[in-house]
């Protein structure tokens, strides 16, 4: 299997005073402001916040798709401006493509990687598909699958053409808590093995503390980053664990003081 | 448990028909008026038996096929540019809107005007027909495709004439094919427009066959063309569009 390229640069994705305006009905709304972060290579960074922080314009300005107002996003100091192999998205949906069976979907994007021979890229998309539990489904359309399948598949699609910065977009926020609770223990497996850099966008803060190795809080109106906790819990982490709970209570905790806070407090 | 709903529709048809002939042959209905199912079925099998049916049947679908491939031709690239561009949608696509709504057989004259009564006049009428109805499908679906798809394959290196081929054709394709069909419906309108209107020497097709019938008073004739023309209709549709359309349904989960 394709292994990851070692980088010699400690922090692969850097975050500089980043801002991102939206025209709204009421003007020009500031979705994310003055935004600065690294993160390192092999790390499992994740975006926690509530609705209107500006954590999934976040994760578009990194995917590429969209583009920053001021300040600047790199990946191993070149410049992101358009979507690119090197940083796939998992997106809230599955995304899979209906007309393509669970195989072809995986393939997609290896297909459009240059250098690979056919038999390289089958050889790929079974391995990952098979890494996600689902070598046996190959076959089978996305609307044959289990919303939770249909996930894995959309992992596997975003792991094959092994990108530099796996970026999650609430991918697990549409699932049943059972799946959910699966997928935490495959993308951790996932996560120590093959030493992928990750950036996770989502609302819930358990979920944050379960995977992150760092919790990054961001407050809504404009998004700016409010706290950063750094999660030292061995893994593989279960979603209940009593110490997990724990950090993740102190974090909810000084969310909610936050957002108590006058707006006045803010600056 | 198939086979009593297909037997249904043939009993009630066969009912019908029954009815039909012995209200004609009682006297109450002259048959040079309303003809008698037989007698149009004795036309059908001697225009079967000469070769005269087949060789007009062959003429109409020849001009249909062409004029239909050719405007969907015109029409699919035309339509997939205005969804691009709203421009072209402002500019096109409105004018292809208004040109739908047009009676296909409204082309007729302009065809003769500028082609001579010849089979060009008859296929541009055809592809007048068609082209509209698909570049408005074509238009419509492309505009429909789910911008998430878009944002999944852009992040996995799709672009341009990749992306269209791959993502957004496979994505439109349903509707994209219900708009041909729609096309096809429009076509096979205006093609029996143009056949009556155009006379052509060297082609005859289903359309001159009908008006010939009723320059000849042949009711049976008339009768026959029209149920030979409504019978390509729906073959078309059962064997060629429906199955398709079934298909793509099923592969993609919207239709068990």
């Amino acid at each position: 299997m394709p292994a990851n390229p070692s980088s010699e640069s400690n922090s692969q994705l850097t975050l500089r005073h980043v801002t991102k305006r939206f025209n709204g009905r009421a003007g020009l709304v500031t979705a994310v402001e003055d935004i600065s972060l690294q993160v390192k290579e092999g790390e499992f960074l994740v975006l926690v916040g509530p609705s209107g922080c500006g954590k999934s314009t976040l994760l578009s300005l990194l995917a590429g798709l969209e583009q920053v107002d001021d300040g600047s996003i790199k990946l191993d100091g070149a410049d992101v401006v358009e979507p690119g192999r090197d940083r796939l998205v998992m997106f809230q949906q599955d995304a899979l493509f209906p007309w393509l069976d669970a195989l072809e979907n995986v393939m997609f994007g290896l297909r459009l990687k240059p250098g690979l021979t056919d038999a390289e890229r089958t050889e790929a998309a079974r391995y990952y598909l098979d890494l996600v539990g689902l070598g046996d489904k190959e076959k089978a359309r996305p609307h044959e699958l289990s919303g939770g399948m249909r996930q894995r598949v959309a992992l596997a699609r975003s792991l094959a053409p092994n990108p530099r910065v796996l970026l999650m977009d609430e991918p697990f926020s549409a699932l049943d808590a059972l799946t959910r609770d699966q997928l935490y223990g495959d993308i951790q497996k996932i996560f120590t093995q093959r030493k992928k850099t990750i950036v996770l966008v989502t609302h819930n803060i358990r979920e944050a503390v379960c995977l992150g190795d760092r919790v990054v809080l961001l407050s809504p109106n404009p998004g700016r980053v409010r706290q950063v906790f750094n999660i030292d819990l061995p893994r593989p982490r279960r979603i209940n664990d009593p110490a997990l709970a724990t950090l993740a209570a102190d974090i909810t905790t000084a969310l909610s003081a936050h957002l108590a806070e006058p707006k006045e407090g803010l600056v | 448990m198939k086979s009593p709903r297909a037997l249904v529709p043939i009993v009630i048809g066969l009912l019908v028909l029954g009815f039909w002939e012995w209200y004609v042959r009682s006297g109450r209905v002259e048959d040079f008026f309303v003809p008698a199912p037989t007698q149009i079925g004795a036309w059908f099998w001697s225009a079967l038996c000469d070769g005269s049916l087949a060789s007009a049947t062959w003429v109409t679908m020849r001009r249909l096929m062409l004029g239909f491939a050719i405007g969907a031709a015109i029409g699919i690239p035309i339509g997939a540019l205005c969804a691009r561009s709203s421009l072209a949608r402002d500019t096109i696509g409105i004018l292809s809107l208004g040109l739908q709504t047009l009676p296909s057989v409204c082309w007729v004259p302009v065809a003769i005007i500028a082609f001579d009564p010849t089979e060009a006049a008859v296929v541009f009428v055809v592809v007048m027909g068609t082209v509209w109805a698909v570049v408005i499908a074509v238009q419509e679906s492309v505009l429909n495709v789910q911008p998430l798809y878009l944002r999944a394959a852009q992040t996995m290196g799709s672009r341009g004439w990749h992306l269209w081929t791959h993502v957004i054709f496979p994505a439109a394709l349903p509707g994209i094919i219900s708009g041909l069909k729609q096309g096809w419906a429009f076509a096979w309108r205006s093609l029996m427009a143009a056949e009556i209107f155009v006379a052509i020497i060297d082609g005859f097709g289903l359309g001159a066959l009908l008006n010939a019938g009723r320059d000849l008073h042949r009711m049976d004739l008339v009768m026959g063309v029209m149920a030979v023309v409504m019978l390509v209709g729906l073959l078309a549709d059962l064997i060629f569009f429906s199955p398709i359309e079934r298909w793509l349904r099923r592969s993609r989960g919207l239709e068990r």
